[in-house]
């Protein structure tokens, strides 16, 4: 006889920290208390280019409060080199330097740091101090730029530049017989988290200084600053236990880090620096991107040749880069395939990593013009697709780790009722209406990274496990807790995770949906010797009921262990530390991905998204009525969690489509509307009902969990379905993302 | 933000007495507190009239119609029996209007009274006409998707960004004053100014005025009206175009009729002209659109904004066949009629 056991693995199990966070007990970087804790104020300047001549602060020093105000002029000592200020996630090129010269190199970089005694001093201070500049003339205009567009020199790490051009796409585009050829465009978007970036420096005497920072990865933040103010890594203990969304802005240490522990090191104070939402314009942001496609095929609907080139803007001082045209030789079987990529620099800051960093922009692209394709063939772009499928990774030459991306097209379009779409665009409508409904397929990546976890059971029977990995709101918390629950056959209640603090085991920055696989096979492997242990010690034991049995005998549940075949043998886990007297075991481990399989195998999560909009084309209004995303992502841990992510990522998307747009004046070189009143994101209103469906997808190698991430795909394939959808109801293609009304009118 | 006093006076005499030029009136505070964060308001005194007694009322107006004090919040406008009754051009323009936290703290005199959304307005990094004069328009040439094209001068092309103030316009309701020259009634068309030369002048009010109440006419168009609002997302953004109808119909010919529209001018945008012609005219789309031709006429686009003259039209035409067939915009539901 044996049991099953349900597991806590792929069953919806609320957040864990759902209480802490809607209760406020939660605290986030900006809300740490101190004693005697200084409040910093950031003045930004305000032109794109040039020198600061002069900065007046008499009549901010006068304010009641102000402890000092830190400029260019007489900050402390930096380092020079550049490499000082590198981190983790940075591309090529010289990191921007806060404070450290006359330079103004983009709008809105930071010129001035208020220190007082509180807030409210220091930001009428701040508004006292007068910052006098020269101008030079600038340039932020990426399509009057697209011409000094380059090959990055340099590639960024973890970026894979363009594949090598397959075949001849040239001339296999000429002798297409059916063609579509054309620009698509995505305008700039800000990240806006709701929770604006701020670091609070704590002071603990004697040159240590722990930091709570807004950062995905607490490593990035302490190397940073042990680098760039020359500490000992022991002097600085950085956590960053929750985030309140960061969606890639958070991933590199941002200009009021740096700024409050220099404060914070110079004052011999604790300090605490907050940005304004106004200043979550002043960093990194999705660049704009301009994709030039050229697609080909024969009558019988095979794709004869795919030319994808995107050109992005970055700034004069790195050279970003981010996968945007690789995916068009992912999704689909083509023998002549030519694919690039360039870069061109402006006067603004740093593009920065922004949910499904590249993907959404190249994919909007490729699958636009799939969708054009299939009106020119006159085929349904379902099939148009699956026609064309790609078995294997054409890029690499090699097979996929899994692909169910035509089960998620297959059960997506089921769902859908797609079967019933009038294929004539125009010809569907509902009172004055056009309905539309379109589609189109996401890709992203599911990566793994070396990560390590360390798992700790108390003689109460109680777990902790912990690694220095962030929640950034997407489950970290309840997924490793689930695992590790499962592992030793214990209540969630019965354990408890630590994340975010750099005195936990190492951990990569939380980024590129990997951090279920990776945060989650280390918590998995470190519970796995747990129960080696325990069980050895449990077979150690005097008269023990388990002495001859083997570990794959024994299981592990409600906080005992028993023998598969007969729970009567069993011994309480209490017990055995007990006998062994032991107030705790401890155990840690490190999961890295298997080198040969990575050799071998390509790995990526897929999705199949189906959109239904109606449009009102006198008055250019667009309603999504629906939206249908199936997913392929391995192995879900809990499908509550699951849902939420991909929900929020087709969010992402219709934003993406519909709404997002930072809009930089470029005779300032100033994005303009930075609020949220006039940076739109969609409303309520605006989110239809969200069918979220996950295909069921094996996968035993991509790592020891089978779970490939879910942070970003949900976004992927998102804008080009409503778009697709807009046309299928208009006949109006919209190749320039956002669709707005004043675009669809014209 | 910088420093100020703060006062709360008991009574409109003493508010009226503490205010100078430095001062600011504060009521529900969602438009003045941003303003005063983006260091574009700099007041050395907060006035806050949310205690002044009598102000928070609505009650029937002396020759029949319907006052609304200064203090009442657009949330309980929007849901009062009369107001929904009688006056429902009015509560459907508040409800098109932000959100609901928004709602139940704004004030109908801060509504009047909010300023414009233009980006260099609010920037106080950037030159800008009504923040400080004679520093220029940058908008002009700029950014200027959601900007006026109606009423435009060279000094400024900002709008008044009022869903309310469209409402209150097309029901030509009045203005109640008062302050250091004493009580005054300002006609609605009156109370908000074009730029012009000044645009650091939104309305005709003198320093230290302080607004009591609106006070609604009879007249109620509870028959035949709408609200129409077009902007960026559907719910929770200022209006691109919005257009508030009200028509008296005598079976299919229209009697009376009143059009005002919000996000096209420096203040919400009449046009008596379009109003006579309608009178005596067939509702039909015919019709409509001439009125729409009259309304329009003379408008001028920026670049980014020259789509709002079409949509305009557009929605003129589609607010007059709502009123017309006695089909209102609802608010909830986003699906336009
Ligand atoms: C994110 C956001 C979205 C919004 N969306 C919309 C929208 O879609 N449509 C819309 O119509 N509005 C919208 N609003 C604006 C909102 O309606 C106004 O902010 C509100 O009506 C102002 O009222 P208040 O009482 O808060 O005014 P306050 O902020 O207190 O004051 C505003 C101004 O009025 C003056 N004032 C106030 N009361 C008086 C008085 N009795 N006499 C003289 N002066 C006075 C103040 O001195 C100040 O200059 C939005 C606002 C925000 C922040
Ligand atoms: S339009 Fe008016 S408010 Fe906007 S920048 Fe010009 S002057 Fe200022």
């Amino acid at each position: 006889m044996s049991t099953t056991i349900e597991t806590h693995v792929g069953s919806p199990r609320r957040r864990v920290d759902g209480r802490l966070k809607v209760t406020g007990a939660a605290r986030y970087a900006g809300e740490v208390a101190a004693p005697g804790l200084l409040h910093g104020y950031v003045v930004s300047g305000t032109i794109a280019k040039g020198r600061i001549t002069g900065i007046d602060t008499a009549a901010a020093e006068a304010v009641p409060g102000v402890l000092k105000i830190f400029t260019h002029a007489n900050r402390p000592n930096v380092p020079a080199g550049d490499a000082d200020y590198q981190d983790m996630v940075a591309p090529p090129g010289q990191p921007f330097r806060p404070l450290f010269n006359d330079r103004i190199l983009y709008s809105g970089q930071p010129v001035a740091l208020v220190v007082a005694k509180d807030f409210a001093a220091a930001r009428h201070a701040a508004s006292l101090v007068n910052v006098r500049v020269e101008a030079e003339p600038h340039a932020t205009d990426l399509d009057r730029l697209r011409d000094s567009a380059y090959v990055p020199p340099e590639k960024r790490e973890g970026i894979a530049p363009p594949p090598e051009p397959r075949g001849k796409a040239d001339d296999a585009l000429a002798a297409s017989p059916t063609r579509v050829q054309n620009e698509y465009r995505i305008a700039s978007e800000h990240h806006n988290p709701m929770e604006p970036h701020a670091s609070t420096v704590i002071w603990e005497g004697g040159g240590k200084i722990t930091v709570y920072d807004k950062i995905q990865g607490v490593k990035n933040s302490r190397d940073y600053i042990t680098a760039v103010f020359g500490l000992p890594p022991d002097d600085v203990r950085v956590i960053s236990r929750f985030v309140g969304g960061a969606f890639g802005i958070g991933l590199r240490p941002q200009y009021q880090l740096f700024l409050a522990v220099m404060a914070a090191l110079d004052l011999e104070r604790s300090v605490r620096v907050e940005l304004t939402r106004e200043q979550m314009f002043t960093f990194g942001y999705r660049p704009g991107t301009i994709n030039s496609v050229a697609v080909g095929a024969n009558p019988d609907g095979k794709l004869q040749a795919i030319r994808h080139e995107a050109i992005q803007g970055t700034s004069r001082f790195e050279d970003y880069q981010e996968v945007v045209v690789n995916w068009s030789g992912l999704l689909y079987h083509c023998d002549n395939i030519a694919l690039n990529y360039r870069i061109a620099k402006l006067d603004t800051y740093t593009p920065a990593d922004m949910r499904a960093p590249g993907a959404p922009l190249g994919v909007f692209a490729i699958e636009s013009a799939i969708d054009e394709l299939s009106y020119a063939l006159k085929t349904d772009p379902l099939e148009l697709r699956l026609n064309n499928y790609a078995d294997t990774d054409e890029n690499e030459g090699k097979p996929f780790t899994s692909r169910e991306l035509r089960a998620a097209c297959r059960q997506g379009a089921d769902h859908f009722g797609w079967s019933k779409r009038q294929p004539e665009p125009r010809s569907m409508h509902d009172g004055r209406e056009l309905v539309g409904w379109g589609m189109a397929t996401g890709i992203w990546e599911a990566m793994m990274m070396p990560h390590s976890a360390r798992a700790t059971l108390t003689a109460e029977g109680k777990l902790e496990v912990a690694c220095a990995t962030a929640d950034i709101g997407t489950g970290t918390y309840t997924i490793l807790t689930q695992i590790a629950a499962d592992s030793l056959g214990l209540r969630m209640e019965d354990v408890t995770t630590r994340l975010g603090d750099t005195m936990l085991p190492e951990a990569p920055v939380e980024g590129g949906s990997w951090t279920a696989a990776s945060a989650g096979s280390a918590v998995y492997l470190a519970c796995e010797k747990l129960r080696q242990t325990l069980f050895q010690l449990a077979r150690g034991m005097d008269a023990s009921l388990l002495g001859n049995a083997s570990f794959e005998h024994v299981q592990f549940r409600d906080g005992r262990i028993e023998l598969r075949t007969d729970p009567s043998e069993t011994v309480s886990i209490a017990e055995v530390l007990r006998t062994a007297a032991l107030d705790r075991i401890e155990e840690h481990e490190t999961a890295a991905p298997n080198a040969e399989t990575k050799e071998k195998f390509s790995q990526y999560t897929h999705s199949a998204v189906f959109a239904e909009v109606r449009v009102d084309e006198q008055l250019g209004v667009v309603r999504v009525t629906r939206i249908v995303d199936a997913v392929a992502a391995g192995k879900i841990i809990n499908p509550k969690t699951a849902r939420s992510q991909i929900i929020g990522g087709v969010v992402f998307g219709l934003g993406m489509a519909l709404h997002e747009e930072s809009m930089l004046d470029h005779t300032l070189g100033r994005f303009m509307n930075r609020n949220l009143a006039e940076y739109h994101v969609p409303a309520n209103a605006d989110v239809p009902e969200i069918d979220v469906i996950f295909v069921d997808e094996h996968d035993d190698k991509a790592n020891p969990l089978g779970v490939k991430g879910l942070g970003e795909i949900g976004i992927v394939g998102t804008a080009a379905a409503i778009a697709n959808a807009i046309f299928h109801a208009t006949g109006r293609r919209i190749r320039s993302l956002p669709i707005t009304i004043d675009r669809l009118m014209n | 933000m910088n420093r100020f006093s703060y006062a709360r006076p008991n009574d409109l005499a003493e508010a009226v007495q503490v205010a100078t030029a430095e001062s600011r009136f504060i009521a529900g505070g969602t438009n003045l507190i941003d303003l005063i964060k983006y260091n574009v308001e700099r007041p050395a005194r907060l006035i806050d009239i949310t205690r002044v007694p009598g102000l928070d009322r609505i009650e029937p107006a002396p020759g029949g119609g319907l006052r609304i004090g200064a203090l009442v919040t657009n949330s309980t406008v929007a849901y009062d029996d009369r107001v929904t009754a009688s006056y429902p051009l009015l509560a459907s323009a508040i409800l098109a209007g932000a959100s609901p936290q928004l709602r139940n703290a704004a004030t109908t005199g801060g509504n009047l009274l909010q300023r414009t959304r233009c980006y260099y307005f609010y920037d106080s990094g950037t030159a800008c006409n009504k923040r400080e004069p004679g520093s220029g328009c940058p908008a002009i040439g700029g950014l200027n998707r959601i900007h006026a094209i109606l009423g435009t001068s060279e000094d400024c092309i900002a709008t008044h960004p009022s869903d309310m103030c469209v409402a209150l316009a097309a029901l030509a309701a009045t203005v109640h004053v008062t302050g250091p020259i004493g009580d005054r009634v300002i006609p609605f068309a009156d109370f908000h100014r074009l730029p012009g030369d000044r645009p650091d002048r939104d309305t005709t009010l003198e320093k230290g005025e302080i607004v009591t109440a609106v006070e609604l006419p009879p007249e109620d168009f509870s028959a035949h009206y709408t609200y129409l609002k077009l902007r960026d997302r559907l719910s929770y953004a200022f209006a691109l175009v919005s257009v508030a109808a009200a028509l008296d119909l005598d079976g299919d010919t229209i009697r009376t009729a009143r059009i005002a529209l919000g996000g096209v001018a420096h203040k919400p945008w009449r046009i008596p002209a379009a109003e006579d012609f309608l009178s005596g005219q067939p509702a039909t789309a015919e019709s409509f659109a001439r009125a729409a031709d009259t309304l329009l006429s003379g408008a001028q686009g920026f670049g980014h904004n020259t789509f709002k003259i079409g949509l305009a039209r557009q929605a003129i035409v589609r607010a007059l066949q709502q009123a017309a067939a006695g089909t209102p915009q609802s608010q909830i539901d986003k699906r336009i009629r």
